[in-house]
């Protein structure tokens, strides 16, 4: 694998909280490396670091010590200003809880990250079109989000993160708040996502049944990883 | 869809949250325009004195009278251009509520020293000074009763009485002045103090007080001094003050309006700001998570700090713009009834420019908390709560 192909690198990225009197060490010195492309289910036990990872890929939070780099930028050196713009062209988010805001439509959800960038009124209006048919939601645009199911929800939050053309999506247990059914419905479009549009995904999940979409998965547990590989 | 659809949807997001608060809003600048507007027309006065303008009362108080040879003796004294007299006539039109601003005045030297405040034409001039029952009527008082030159109208006066026992004076409308200065009030007529002195039954040959113009405003506080000191002893001692300093004197009399206002005013401002200022605290709590959710997405926060403070100047706006037009409609209805003691009661367009200030200032001062808030809140706080 050339470096060209690698779309995230940690390097002995280190990441502590304190709490009260009490140091947390959450990675010590942790190396990950994601290929363009890829699909990866990041699973593990409560407390493991999941989320905290998915925060230092997106520029959420930053590391202690060590190193970030996406897409050849080293982000974690960012000033907060400078982050905000690099999350708004580079990453997509998609949450277990939706997260719509629920004075706007579906449509005007999905517009939100295009409010960041220099495109008219028209070509926005476009870019919304095609995401919300990427995601089958063509009809509900102008639907509020009480209006539709968790799914459908959970659909348009996936419009929204990959609206913009992100190179990289991170989904925080996307499934988490769903019917089978529907976590079904919401993977195998991430899945279609990654083999037909390239997005690169992340997916942190407890869900067993998300991590056979994904093309591998990775364990944490205590701040170190333990890959297994799937069949695609 | 642009930040100000982000800004109005998230404002009317609970409708009857925002409607309250505006409502508030509404009736501060309510207030305030109505409050405002009395203010500057109790003021009115002291805007349209003259630098170079003094007024001679009577030291006890001006209701009380001069005599009318103070006229002639004040006119000998260094640095003194011209002098004139007038007399309050007291006057009403049929009935005692509909009260008229009449001074009876000596003609000549008057319209001399007013030609700076009123437009007055030389053949209304010639007319007047002509004229014993000749009266000469700003056009607003024209206008209010329908008047027009050549009328004969009777003025009673709720003070004074002719020899022969009426209350009412004959006069003959010979002319309607329009104002030079934009502050000045036409709500005014003016009659010739010899037709008032000949018939009234009391206080002959003595007058309200004598205006003066001075050679140049330097001189004001000389000629002052050297006037009352010339009549101290005597049975009417004289207090001599800028017409500036006598206007804003008259109006004290009737307490400091200027503060009334800004008491009134800044208690409705402070309790609307406590009210709305804690609303938005607790609205911009609430959205904690989507706050959260347009940082991730790449807002920066500077963008959310002027979302929000964008909310509350809006918030303000459509508050305050109805709240001064309920003003500007309370005063047009007032103007009936105080009309006649308040001519210049309007809303100004510097009031409309301070309560804009005031609305932009609001909006900013209710929304700063909050924004400041989510301006620092960390993404990662702000997705943990819930």
């Amino acid at each position: 694998m050339s470096m060209s192909d690698i779309l995230v690198a940690l390097l002995h990225v280190s990441k502590r909280f304190v709490k009260g009197k009490e140091t947390i060490d959450i990675f010590e010195r942790l190396d990950l490396t994601i290929p363009t492309k890829d699909f990866v289910a990041v699973m593990g036990p409560s407390g493991s670091g999941k989320t905290t990872l998915l925060n230092l890929l997106g520029g959420i939070d930053r590391p202690d010590g060590g190193e970030i780099h996406i897409a050849g930028m080293r982000i974690d050196t960012l000033s907060e200003g400078n982050l905000a713009r690099w999350r708004a062209a580079n990453i997509g988010f998609v949450f277990q809880f939706y997260n719509l805001m629920p004075m706007l439509t579906a449509a005007q959800n999905v517009e939100l990250p295009l409010l960041l960038t220099n495109l008219h009124s028209a070509e926005r209006r476009e870019h919304v079109e095609t995401a919300l048919k990427i995601v089958n939601l063509a009809d509900r645009a102008k639907h509020y989000p009480r209006e539709m199911s968790g799914g459908q929800q959970q659909r348009v939050a996936i419009a929204r993160a990959i609206v913009s053309d992100p190179k990289l999506l991170l989904c925080d247990e996307p499934t988490g708040d769903l019917d089978r059914n529907s976590a079904d419905e919401i993977l195998g479009m991430l899945s279609i996502l990654n083999r037909e549009l390239g997005k690169t995904i992340v997916v942190v999940t407890h869900d067993p049944a998300a991590a056979r979409y994904a093309r591998r998965t990775l364990h944490l547990d205590k701040g170190h990883f333990v890959e297994k590989e799937l069949a695609a | 869809m642009n930040d100000f659809v982000l800004i109005r949807k998230n404002l009317f997001r609970k409708k009857l949250r925002a409607v309250l608060m505006i409502v508030s809003i509404l009736i501060a600048f309510a207030i305030f325009g109505v409050l405002a507007a009395f203010e500057r027309a109790f003021n009115a006065g002291e805007a349209v004195a003259e630098d170079d303008r003094l007024v001679v009362v009577n030291k006890i108080n001006f209701t009380q009278p001069l005599p009318i040879a103070y006229f002639n003796r004040v006119q000998g004294i260094e640095g003194v251009r011209r002098v004139t007299h007038a007399n309050w006539f007291g006057g009403y039109y049929q009935d005692p509520k509909n009260f008229l601003i009449v001074l009876a005045v000596e003609p000549e030297s008057y319209l001399q020293i007013v030609d700076s405040d009123y437009v007055i034409t030389p053949e209304m001039r010639e007319a007047f000074i002509r004229e014993r029952t000749g009266a000469l009527v700003g056009e607003s008082m024209a206008k209010k009763w329908g008047w027009k030159v050549g009328d004969r109208v009777p003025i009673a006066s709720n003070i004074f009485s002719q020899k022969n026992g009426s209350r009412s004076w004959d006069m003959h409308i010979v002319g309607i002045f329009s104002k030079r200065k934009p502050q000045a009030d036409t709500n005014v007529m003016l009659f010739q103090y010899d037709y008032f002195d000949e018939t009234r039954s009391f206080g002959k040959d003595t007058i309200g007080w004598l205006i003066l113009q001075t050679t140049s405003p330097e001189v004001n506080d000389r000629v002052a001094k050297t006037i009352d000191r010339g009549f101290a002893n005597s049975s009417y001692e004289t207090a001599t003050d800028t017409e500036k300093a006598f206007n804003k004197a008259f109006v004290a009399q009737l307490g400091n309006i200027a503060l009334i206002v800004q008491l009134v005013v800044g208690a409705a401002f402070v309790t609307i700001l406590m009210i709305v200022g804690n609303t938005m605290v607790m609205a911009v709590r609430e959205r904690t998570r989507e706050i959260g959710v347009l940082k991730t997405l790449g807002f920066s926060g500077s963008r959310v700090l002027r979302l929000i403070l964008g909310e509350t100047v809006l918030l303000a706006i459509i508050g305050g713009v109805p709240g001064i037009a309920l003003a500007a409609l309370a005063i047009v209805n007032m103007r009936e009834s105080v009309g006649n003691f308040l001519p210049g009661l309007t809303l100004e367009p510097s009031i409309l420019a301070i309560a804009f200030v005031l609305m932009i200032g609001l909006g900013l001062a209710t929304g700063l908390a909050p924004a400041i808030h989510a301006f620092r809140l960390k993404i990662a706080d702000a997705m943990g709560r819930g």
